[in-house]
């Protein structure tokens, strides 16, 4: 009886804890208890009163985040908290949030998700405080459009990331190549990366590429197809154009350098973890590649844009646009965090000083890009890139079981038969 | 002594406290079984409903639920274009890893058991890997079988091929992986039904003359046919929900070839359709297949053992 007694007192304090865990959870929820603010009265600056605010963003874009987050903790009343997810579960992560209403203040989202969370309503308009910004005309385009939907904007820029064509300078030296002036074309690099290949050097290949991740080769092969002119979806993004003449091209330029044995033989398996890791550790010559990375990339290296079968240079506005959640009680602080992160303090001051691309193109041209020629190459091809806006992109093109890929790898691995009816494929997950 | 008391149809002191001893001791009893039932109710009872009416409804994973739909996501989930080969792979990695597992663990517990002087080391060495959990072994194997970072780089680069880059490649070196994480444990069942046949059957079949074949045919084999039964229920239904090792060695690929059914539901709830509804579908497809699947298996058991 004794014992029968003490083991009830023991599940009525487990009880009562876990009551009392459930309120603190319930209470630490997004709500601390302030006035709920609203956009309308947030002006240009937002609202600066010690509030909390809570951020998240996705595990490749944690550097950037965390200087961002820092700088402003520094100078700011705010304070936010910053939670970092690992790129896999950010979708399921954001998803169940936004079904139990327990989005952050501020999140993240990959640039080309954008145009399908805003649809499904995760962010509040802040078309009113967008127009507010003296400089929006000099901010991002393919950023701002991917997050606007009917005339109302939601995102801002929060870090850029561009697909740039990088080359080892001292491998394409060696090789007999001009490491200064680059490639000019896609025929000029199959011929450079057959050069570098054909060094013989061990461990040494021509290029890399993920041929298993939609993500990354959405990334570097659409800039070939768009420095032709030549678009890679319809303008509502509900019809694939990846069959043109142009884009068959690239297929096989690619699939010449493949069975030509130019290419990391691990590239045929790479899923994305660790598709630019032989480049940065000097074993690949050339390959298009993240400009966000410039800073990590221990040697020489020439950059520029990616060149399309008949010259020319484009890029993949990527990276992730920030908005204010559909959850926020918050949201003219929250709006105070965005409102800052357009800033030149934080472009110039925490962004470029760190060697990333600036989402203003008034402040491209900056003390710290004066320093690096190569950024200033970079800053400029930004103007010139694209964001391909679809609402199934990640469905279509990133998923590890996406159309575009099964089409990548007939056409580059296979015998490039089935590209028009893989095509079709792909128009037909678009449009659902 | 109840049926006695109620036959006498009278309300006599002795009835009165035994009906009261007897609802307290109901009650203490549900009391006892509370716990229990509010967790199954909790955990189990409640997700089904949520995921029953998540199959029934239009339910996008950013969306929230948008009202029924109620043929339509069973259509899609059936229509899909992974839904056959998913269906096909899963059986083949079921009938794979199931016979593999319990012939090897067979095989052990009676090594296990037949050898005196090594007993406790083998034992040992054949159910550590089963202190590991499944993602770890997982990740584990992934790097070993990574033709980058592993051991065996070199060697791949050589020969020419990888572990996981071929479907059938990707297939068997799943199939190793989890025959190593597994067999352990399986040995350890094994190994208990063993130890349940008496002596005594062994030792008339000694006296009959009986070979160590036909004594492992006729005694060993149908005394375990319990264990057997057991152990198959457990690998069958285990690996027609396969997913970890899957998700993380593999991602489907290469080429879409080794997609499970546990893996097309996660994909289409949270990889790019974020379709909760149709994944809910999916789900109780599968959940029905495996009622049907273990009814079949525990009868097919239970009339052997009639015979």
């Amino acid at each position: 009886m004794r014992s029968r007694n003490r083991r009830m007192t023991r599940a009525g304090a487990l009880l009562a804890a876990g009551a009392l865990m459930f309120g603190l959870a319930a209470c630490s929820g997004g709500d601390d208890g302030g006035d709920a603010s609203s956009l309308a009265d947030a002006g240009v600056e937002g609202v600066d009163d010690g509030s909390t605010l809570t951020l998240w963003t996705r595990a490749p874009l944690e550097k950037q985040a965390k200087l961002l987050v820092e700088a402003y903790n520094d100078s700011h009343e705010n304070q936010v908290e910053l939670t970092v997810v690992p790129n896999d579960d950010y979708v399921a992560k954001v998803g169940a949030a936004a079904g139990s209403n327990g989005l952050p203040d501020l999140f993240a989202a990959d640039i080309v998700y954008v145009p399908n969370w805003v649809k499904q309503g995760l962010f509040q308009d802040l078309t009113a405080n967008i127009d507010g910004l003296d400089y929006k005309d000099s901010i991002n385009k393919g950023h701002l459009a991917a997050g606007t939907l009917d005339g109302k904007e939601y995102v801002l820029p929060f870090v850029l990331d561009l697909s740039m064509l990088f080359w080892n300078k001292d491998l394409a030296t060696e090789a007999g190549l001009d490491a200064e002036a680059g490639p000019a074309n896609l025929e000029e690099f199959a011929e450079w990366a057959k050069a570098i290949q054909a060094l013989d050097k061990p461990d040494t290949y021509g290029t890399a590429t993920g041929l298993n991740c939609g993500g990354c080769l959405v990334f570097t092969w659409f800039p070939s197809s768009w420095a032709d002119g030549q678009d890679v979806l319809s303008d509502d993004g509900t019809e694939s154009l990846l069959a043109s003449d142009t884009a068959k091209d690239i297929y096989a330029t690619w699939k010449d350098l493949w069975d030509s044995g130019a290419v990391l033989p691990s590239s045929q398996d790479e899923a994305g973890p660790t598709w630019t890791a032989a480049f940065t550790e000097g074993k690949v010559g050339l390959m298009p590649y993240p400009a966000t990375l410039l800073s990590s990339t221990p040697f020489d290296v020439g950059v520029a844009g990616i060149p399309g079968p008949k010259g020319g240079g484009s890029t993949f506005v990527g990276g992730d646009g920030m908005g204010v959640s559909k959850d926020s009680k918050k949201a003219a602080q929250a709006w105070n965090f965005l409102s800052w992160m357009m800033s030149e303090d934080a472009q110039v001051g925490v962004l470029a000083k760190d060697n990333n691309v600036v989402s203003r193109s008034d402040l491209a041209d900056n003390e710290y890009s004066q320093q690096d020629p190569r950024l200033i190459t970079i800053n400029e091809v930004a103007a010139e890139g694209d964001t391909p806006v679809a609402i199934n992109f990640q469905q279509a093109f990133n998923a590890p079981n996406s159309p575009w890929l099964t089409m990548v790898r007939n056409a580059v691995l296979g015998d490039a038969s089935s590209i028009d009816a893989d095509n079709d494929e792909i128009t037909a997950v678009l449009s659902q | 002594m109840s049926t006695a008391v109620r036959g006498a149809g009278q309300v006599t002191p002795v009835r009165r406290r035994t009906t009261r001893a007897r609802r307290r001791g109901a009650v203490t009893g549900w009391l006892f079984a509370l716990p229990t039932a509010l967790f199954v109710l909790l955990l189990f009872g409640l997700p089904l409903l949520l995921v029953l009416q998540m199959s029934a409804s239009d339910w996008p994973l950013l969306g929230g639920n948008q009202g029924w739909n109620f043929p339509a996501n069973y259509v899609e989930a059936v229509d899909n274009r992974f839904f056959m080969d998913s269906v096909w792979f899963t059986l083949k990695y079921t009938v794979l890893t199931t016979v593999i597992l319990l012939a090897l663990s067979l095989g052990l517990a009676m090594l296990v058991q037949e050898s005196t002087r090594w007993k406790g080391l083998l034992r040992t060495s054949f159910l550590v890997p089963s202190a590991l959990g499944l993602a770890s072994a997982s990740l584990l194997f992934y790097v070993l079988y990574s033709p980058i970072a592993g051991p065996f780089a070199d060697l791949m680069k050589a020969w020419g091929f990888t572990f996981l880059g071929t479907p059938d490649g990707a297939l068997w070196s799943t199939v190793f992986l989890i025959v190593w994480r597994y067999a352990g444990f399986y040995m350890l069942l094994m190994l208990v039904g063993l130890q349940g046949i008496p002596e005594d059957v062994y030792e008339a079949a000694r006296i009959d003359g009986a070979s160590r074949w036909q004594t492992f045919r006729s005694i060993t084999i149908p005394l375990l046919r319990p264990t057997l039964a057991l152990t198959t229920v457990l690998c069958v239904t285990g690996s027609l929900l396969a997913f970890e090792q899957f998700y993380i060695l593999t991602k489907g690929g290469p080429d879409n070839s080794t997609i499970t059914v546990v893996q097309l539901i996660y994909s289409m709830a949270f990889q790019g359709q974020n379709d909760l509804g149709v994944a809910g579908a999916l789900s109780v497809i599968v959940l029905l297949a495996l009622v049907v699947i273990n009814i079949a298996q525990i009868r097919a058991f239970g009339r052997k053992a009639e015979d």
